[in-house]
């Protein structure tokens, strides 16, 4: 009995030590060529550092838009606003109902239509997730150069 | 039953023993009666025994400012949910007497009842807190200490009228906070 114990034993020992052997294995081939992506030179081994966390701007008065047709940008923070089957967050100041008393802008006329454009008593389904589309801005540096000019009746 | 007789005549009958030491007694037994009592008012109000019924409400809690946030100050359930002034404290703690019931009724025992009761239990804790003007937020967020200058604009507009004039109070708006929110079509506001 002692015997197979200690067979069992040395067994277990010798298969954990094979396991973490295969777990310490260098990766071979970490080089990536000297290619710089957005994220800097980094080699496939290491791991590099986190970019600091940006701020989204707290609370400032409408954004203007770049081209006709975007979605306004949310000039405030929406941290624990709700959107879910239960409640909607954003239409307790956007909603047609409550936008004039709570001086927020008001959900455009299209998010009352259906896809094929029936006019809907209350907000469609398919427009209810607000910030799938409209989202909070941070003071963020574009990553690259950008030559986007807005079109000539926004400029 | 001759046992008995015998205990209660010993005490009805004045005690041979002196004063002092009776008075002593009594003093320790205090000691210990308010000690164990206070222990047992600390031991109902933290978050491992809330969690015993309330798991899958204290687990929304934790993604919330009152959780966690930059400056390390954190509410726990009581906080929020059970009166600091001793009164009041005493009359919720009576109250929740009846949530043992729920308790061994299982009420509240699966995430699928929570879910279809979460209405119910969140109609009352803001009807308790409509009553005593929001008494368990203003416990920490002092209406007369507010800086509305360095509140948002939104902000400042709400309590700068509402909030001031008392035509509001804190959970009229501030529902949801530190939980998600039940099915909210019929509350006013949403």
């Amino acid at each position: 009995m002692r015997k197979l114990l200690a067979a069992l034993l040395t067994a277990g020992a010798l298969f954990s030590v094979s396991v973490l052997a295969t777990e310490t294995a260098e990766i071979e081939n970490v080089n990536n060529g000297g290619i710089a992506s957005l994220r800097g030179i980094t080699e496939l081994d290491t791991t590099r550092e986190a970019d600091e966390l940006k701020r989204v701007i707290k609370d400032r008065s409408p954004i203007d838009r770049d081209y006709v047709y975007q979605p306004p940008l949310v000039p405030h923070q929406t941290r624990h606003y709700e959107v879910s089957l239960n409640a909607n967050k954003c239409l307790s100041c956007h909603s047609w109902k409550y936008a004039g008393e709570m001086g927020a802008t008001k959900i455009s006329v299209t998010h009352y239509q259906s896809r094929e454009g029936q006019v809907l008593a209350d907000v469609s389904a398919s427009r209810y997730f607000c910030l799938q589309c409209h989202v909070t801005q941070v003071d963020a540096t574009p990553l690259i150069e950008n030559d986007f000019k807005r079109v000539d009746s926004l400029r | 039953m001759k046992l008995i007789l015998k205990f209660w005549r010993k005490l009805t009958a004045p005690s041979k023993a002196a004063v002092g030491s009776v008075l002593a007694m009594g003093f320790l037994g205090g000691i210990i009666f308010w000690g164990a009592f206070n222990m047992g008012m600390e031991a109902t109000n933290t978050e491992e025994f809330c969690s015993a019924c309330h798991a899958p409400i204290v687990k929304e809690l934790k993604e919330t400012i009152h959780y966690s946030n930059r400056s390390g100050v954190r509410a726990i359930c009581s906080d929020c949910h059970v009166p600091h002034k001793w009164t009041d404290k005493i009359v919720r703690k009576v109250q929740a007497s009846n949530e043992i019931v729920a308790f061994l009724m299982g009420t509240i025992s699966t995430q699928e009842k929570f879910e279809a009761r979460r209405k119910h239990l969140a109609v009352r804790e803001w009807q308790r807190m409509k009553e005593n003007d929001s008494q368990e937020c203003r416990n920490c967020h002092n209406f007369e200490y507010m800086d509305f200058s360095e509140q948002g604009p939104r902000s400042r507009k709400q309590h700068s009228t509402a909030l001031a004039s008392g035509e509001k109070t804190c959970v009229d708006c501030h529902k949801g906070i530190a939980h998600q929110l039940p099915d909210m079509s019929d509350v006013p506001g949403w």
